[in-house]
């Protein structure tokens, strides 16, 4: 478990210094998502790499137990509400409004592209 | 026993303890209320403790600073989250590379719909321009967001609080409104969820379906990376 978490520490550290050193557009635990998982692609091609929380399903575990409390961890962030009441008082219902219009049109652009796509997709594959 | 039940509160209100353990408890009953509920979409455990928090927050006088002192633990591990996000992209890698086209296609058009769409209509709304800058980055998890907000100059908080209330907002829409124009894949709707409204989108698909839940999972991942590299990308064409 301890060593679990390291790992995923560790992921995070590292794509933090890189993103860093590189002054990369993008957010260090993005990068360590990405090492994390080309790590785990390379675990089931090298069996030295397959020790520790890399074996037995333990950094799986691990991640699992962060990720099943996910909505939690957003609280905090929301409850800045309080922060930002006057600029709320002002434009609370135009933010509102905005976020809701965007919510709804990125959700129909999205679940609409997928279908699509792979009707298409699934069309072009049959032997016609 | 302290004489004055005051100089306690002083004390208590001071500690991160007070406030790690109202987090957690409030958030605790707001989530076994969603479940007695049968998990309706209104009654979603993260709006609900937000409300509740920041109510005790303003009837206590209490700064953001402090509460903050206690929740920062909570906070602190949305990045480790981010990174374990790599375990669902790695454990559905066959059923992720089966689905890559329409996958892909659709990572790409929603991520930009979700920034433009955002930024358009706050434009429209004559919503002042740090503004507009902090609601940019609302699709994607809140660590990612304030991280791409800070390096456009934008206000860091609020767009942590344009993130949730994003997430809130999808995870309540989402699946009346897929049911009522009739999505049954639930790929399809997970990958839309997850990439819309995030963590909090991605808690609600797993409720909804497992299959859902893992492809919101993936969705919430990839976004993340393409977002922080578009956002800076559209918002000098946009904000032209």
């Amino acid at each position: 478990m301890i060593a679990s978490l390291c790992l995923i520490l560790l992921c995070q550290l590292a794509g933090e210094i890189i993103v860093r050193a590189l002054a990369m557009p993008i957010p260090g635990p993005v990068f360590g998502m990405l090492l994390l998982f080309i790590l785990l692609l390379l675990r089931d091609r090298a069996t030295l790499l397959a020790r520790g929380p890399l074996q037995g399903g333990g950094v799986e575990n691990a991640a699992k137990g962060l990720l099943a409390h996910l909505s939690l961890m957003f609280i905090p962030a929301g409850v800045g509400v309080v922060q930002r009441l006057d600029l709320l008082a002002e434009h609370g219902a135009a933010i509102v409004a905005v976020l809701a219009i965007s919510v709804v049109i990125t959700l129909l652009a999205t679940v609409g592209t997928f279908l699509v796509i792979g009707r298409l997709m699934a069309r072009n594959e049959r032997p016609s | 026993m302290n004489a004055n039940p005051f100089a306690l509160w002083v004390y208590l209100s001071q500690q991160p303890l007070l406030w790690l353990t109202v987090t957690l408890f409030v958030y605790a009953t707001a989530d076994a209320l969603s479940l007695a509920t049968g998990r309706h979409p209104l009654a979603n455990p993260v709006f609900h403790s937000m409300w509740i928090i920041a109510a005790f927050l303003l009837l206590t006088g209490t700064s953001y600073t402090t509460y903050f002192s206690g929740a920062q633990f909570v906070h602190f591990l949305l990045g480790p989250a981010t990174v374990a996000l790599a375990i669902p992209l790695y454990e559905n890698r066959r059923t992720v590379l089966a689905a890559i086209v329409p996958m892909l296609a659709a990572l790409v058009v929603g991520c930009i719909t979700a920034i433009v769409s955002v930024v358009l209509l706050a434009k429209a709304f004559g919503l002042p321009k740090t503004v507009t800058l902090s609601l940019a980055p609302k699709s994607v998890t809140a660590g990612v967001a304030m991280g791409i907000s800070e390096s456009l100059g934008a206000d860091a908080s609020l767009a942590a609080v344009a993130v949730v209330l994003t997430g809130i907002m999808g995870a309540i829409i989402v699946t009346p409104m897929m049911n009522r124009i009739g999505i049954r894949d639930y790929r399809a709707r997970g990958f839309a969820t997850g990439l819309a409204s995030h963590g909090i989108g991605v808690a609600r698909a797993f409720q909804v379906d497992p299959v859902a839940g893992v492809f919101a999972g993936i969705a919430m991942g990839l976004n993340a990376l393409v977002t922080s590299l578009l956002v800076p990308l559209l918002i000098t064409f946009l904000m032209r």
